[in-house]
């Protein structure tokens, strides 16, 4: 009923996109992508009939008993076992596997790093930064610049590039300071086209389109980390760092800070939290994560360029945050993984990547709009005595 | 008289009113929807800028000072509408009224002394905020104004939308928390309770203050009877 309207729109949506062709009007190719997805969307809704009705217990029952005991069991075990699992087998990943996989390990964790810092400002600020990949481009652009001008190692720029984009993060933080929601959003985006609109223009600085070349891996003593499993590593350091930190703020009296200024502004001032600085200190924060990032993203293809930071770049790492589960730790990282790794597995349907992706999170708000691994609630400041 | 707070403040809700506030009584603000209570509260805070006029407390101007600072001082409001921090568990709205405290023996103290006026909060202290009742609600938001230690306590229309058992309950823990030594400044729509909880009372009318007098005295005035007691 609802769905065969939804057919019937999709229909007349899909058509101008697949049958208008220069060659002339065509319905074939529509009706081909049309059946395939009608069929399937038929399927989706029958089943999901029949699974309302209760008929299919019979199958559903003993996967749920099955999940509930992997719960039970993985419940049981210890914290700090099941990160050490995860610790050693991030440790061994790159010596047990390919070249490919390399790259796109390396892939995830830097956007774990955005992620993260991008969590820091929306999930737990409550503030809406549709422009954070600009502070990916400030760190990036300051490795690049000071290592062909100065000469400094990766690991000094390393903390530069935070420092610049904690800067840039505050510069962009404080107009917006006075402003809420929707307001927030279109200035945030205007400041990271901004920023990127300077990459692009001032010659002088950045060489504009033409991007920096050449830019130097990092070394150790000496010795240039030339393989990309040698990158790896540094890039595991630097999320590892990243996740603790972030874990460290979220359990922190200014978590709490910051949460209660998402929650409540208002409310928040009038009980004595200093919602200006507060909100400065989310930016800057969340701009340092995405400086770290950007040196090492810099240091990794050797070369930066105004189109690596658009404004798609910002909403991709948003959708991680969202989807994933926006103020949790655990979230964000499924979140990234179903959105870097995730398409890689399916690399066939790269023509569809975006239909999927926009499917997807509808699906995701419709259903689960907590996001995948919800934040679960927990930190408080007084010890309590039960 | 050490607690004072008068404010003469012009802004286009509130077109010129002076208050004073005495050092541990419980003064109350009645009117009319619409008729600038709120604003006068969120104008004592600073939420709200006076264009002309002043805000003293203790003798010195907070006037444009940053709101964040007054829960220092000792003034603490609790706004219309509750307004606890939703997606924070109950203990943890609580921790956000002790915020800017440092003594965290003395925020366990407080912490219990709040259950013990609200024993519902304890049994619901693990709970999302936004999970409890309107009336449960009313209580966090005062058990978190109450542990800042306040020396002044702005209500904000404690009463809205609760049953009437429960609003009794809540207007005499008010009464308690002013035995205890704490200034209440209550702006109120249930101007009977109000009155009778008050000793001195403030009626407002678009903006203005049109009468000013002790409580009983306005619970008798026949005007005060007709416009806002219902007879």
């Amino acid at each position: 009923m609802a769905c065969g309207v939804g057919l019937i729109w999709f229909l007349i949506l899909l058509w101008p996109l697949l049958g208008i062709q220069p060659e002339g009007l065509e319905f074939g190719k529509t009706f081909k992508v049309f059946g395939y997805i009608a069929v399937a969307a038929v399927f989706i809704m029958f089943f999901y009939q029949i699974q309302e009705a209760g008929h299919l217990d019979a199958v559903g029952d003993p996967i749920k008993s099955a999940q509930g005991k992997f719960k039970q069991a993985y419940g049981n075990m210890p914290r700090w076992a099941l990160l050490g699992i995860v610790l050693v087998a991030a440790v061994i990943f790159p010596l047990v596997t390919d070249r490919y996989a390399h790259d796109v390990s390396i892939s995830v964790l830097i956007y774990i790093c955005l992620g993260l810092g991008l969590n820091i400002v929306v999930g737990l600020a409550g503030l809406l930064d549709l422009g954070y990949i600009a502070f990916y481009g400030v760190g990036a652009y300051t490795y690049a610049l000071m290592s062909l001008h100065f000469g400094m190692s990766f690991w000094v720029c390393l903390p530069v590039a935070g420092m610049t984009a904690a800067i840039a993060g505050s510069i962009v933080g404080y107009p917006t300071l006075r402003m809420r929601g929707d307001y927030l959003a279109i200035v945030t985006l205007g400041f990271g086209e901004i920023v990127r609109l300077i990459f692009n223009n001032w010659m002088g600085l950045t060489n504009g389109p033409n991007g920096i070349l050449g830019i130097p891996r990092p070394d150790i003593f000496g010795f240039q980390l030339k393989q990309l499993w040698m990158l790896y590593y540094v890039i595991l350091v630097i999320a590892v760092f990243t996740i603790l930190s972030v874990y460290r703020l979220n359990f922190s009296r200014i978590g709490r800070a910051w949460e209660a200024i998402r929650e409540d502004e208002t409310a928040a001032e009038l009980m004595g939290v200093n919602t200006f600085m507060l909100k400065l200190l989310a930016y800057a924060m969340g701009a340092t994560f995405a400086g770290f990032a950007g040196a090492f993203f810099a240091a990794r293809m050797r070369f930066v360029g105004p189109e690596s930071f658009t404004f798609l770049e910002s909403a991709m790492v948003l959708a991680m945050v969202v989807l994933g589960g926006m103020g949790s730790i655990p979230g964000v990282i499924l979140g990234v993984l179903a959105l870097v790794a995730l398409p890689e597995v399916f690399r066939e349907f790269e023509l569809y990547r975006m239909l999927v992706f926009g499917g997807v999170m509808t699906l995701m708000m419709l259903i689960r709009p907590a996001g995948i691994w919800p934040a679960a609630r927990v930190g408080r400041r007084s010890e309590e005595e039960d | 008289m050490k607690n004072v707070i008068s404010a003469y403040g012009r802004i286009q809700a509130l077109k010129g009113i002076s208050l004073k506030v005495y050092d541990g009584e419980i003064v109350t603000i009645i009117g009319a929807n619409g008729a600038g209570k709120s604003t006068t509260l969120m104008t004592i805070c600073n939420i709200v800028n006076a264009l002309e006029g002043d805000v003293l407390y203790k003798g010195k101007s907070i006037k444009g000072i940053s709101s964040d600072t007054l829960p220092k001082m000792g003034l603490c409001q609790v706004p219309e509408g509750r307004r606890i921090f939703p997606r924070l568990t109950v203990m943890e709205n609580l921790d956000m009224g002790a915020f800017f405290r440092n003594d965290t023996g003395g925020i366990k103290e407080d912490v219990q002394r709040v259950f013990e006026l609200f024993p519902k909060l304890r049994e619901r202290r693990k709970q999302l905020g936004g999970t409890l009742s309107g009336g449960e609600q009313q209580m966090l938001a005062m058990g978190r104004a109450l542990m800042s230690r306040p020396k002044v306590l702005l209500l904000d229309e404690p009463s809205m939308g609760l049953a009437p058992l429960l609003v009794q309950q809540i207007f005499d823990i008010i009464k308690m928390i002013n035995e205890q030594g704490v200034t209440v400044v209550l702006v109120e729509q249930n101007a009977n309770l109000a009155l009778q909880c008050a000793q001195r009372g403030y009626v407002l009318e678009t903006g203005k203050v049109v009468m000013e007098d002790d409580a009983d005295k306005l619970l008798t005035n026949p005007d005060i009877r007709k416009a806002y007691l219902g007879e």
